[in-house]
């Protein structure tokens, strides 16, 4: 038995509203593009509420923590913190004498955690081989999707503060 | 149906199979874009939510556009 149909020259309601229990089974093709057309409407709705939940969502607001002392860890060493919980493992590394650079130690891929290498001047993760740069959390290779969420480090006196994520 | 001249009939159906097409192709981009859309606001990326509802409402429009179309067709085909 045919899908779609020949269209008759009955009119339409007698060919949506058969006598025939047979010709209840097929799918004109009118009706077949409502279909397509009210999924359309479904993917669209989709849509607004994906832009609905984004208007709404109020950003959260990240604590104040100290991460390091200025000088407490030398050029290209690393210090490993938590920010903004204590779940959320993070790694700061001293790129040059003035210069930190703060990312999530969480691999964007399966949550493996990333480690610098200062052989090779990026932020490493073991798992499958993704590598991240060290100035920007950029993806340099691999699987992971998306960069590393940084962290917004800001300086006061002569400690190094945690503001805020960013990427997350 | 055995009534109607073969090529007419053919015709219409020619056009309404070739609307049917462009709105299963329509269909697919909108699903990609709802998939990508949502990908990128759970990474924390609303910057592309505004654009794709945006395409999403002008590719839903065109589907009913297309609709339209082939009911408009359809009907004529069957007052000939």
């Amino acid at each position: 038995m045919p899908l779609l149909r020949n269209p008759s020259k009955e009119p339409l309601w007698k060919d949506e509203f058969s006598v025939f229990t047979s010709d209840e089974r097929y799918v004109t093709r009118r009706q077949f593009t409502k279909f397509l057309t009210l999924a359309s409407l479904g993917m669209f709705v989709g849509n607004l509420w994906i832009l609905a939940k984004s208007r709404l969502t109020k950003t959260p607001a990240f604590p104040t923590a100290e991460v390091a002392e200025i000088n407490e860890i030398p050029v290209r060493g690393v210090k490993l913190f938590t920010y903004p919980t204590p779940q959320d493992h993070c790694i700061m590394i001293r790129t040059g004498e003035e210069e930190y650079a703060a990312y999530s130690q969480k691999c964007t891929h399966l949550s493996c955690a990333v480690y610098y290498s200062a052989k090779n001047d990026r932020l490493e993760c073991p798992c499958h081989q993704g590598f991240f740069s060290v100035k920007d959390g950029a993806v340099l290779q691999g699987p992971p999707p998306r960069p590393l969420p940084q962290i917004t480090l800001e300086r006061e006196g002569t400690k190094l503060l945690a503001i805020a994520v960013q990427g997350g | 149906m055995a009534n109607l001249e073969p090529s007419k009939q053919r015709r219409g159906l020619v056009t309404i199979d070739g609307a049917m097409a462009l709105i299963v192709i329509l269909l697919v981009v909108q699903i990609w874009l709802l998939s990508a859309t949502l990908e990128t606001f759970l990474a924390g990326h609303s910057g592309t939510v505004v654009p794709a509802a945006i395409f999403s409402g002008l590719i839903f429009l065109g589907c009913l556009a297309l609709d339209f179309f082939v009911t408009r067709v359809d009907q004529e085909s069957r007052k000939s």
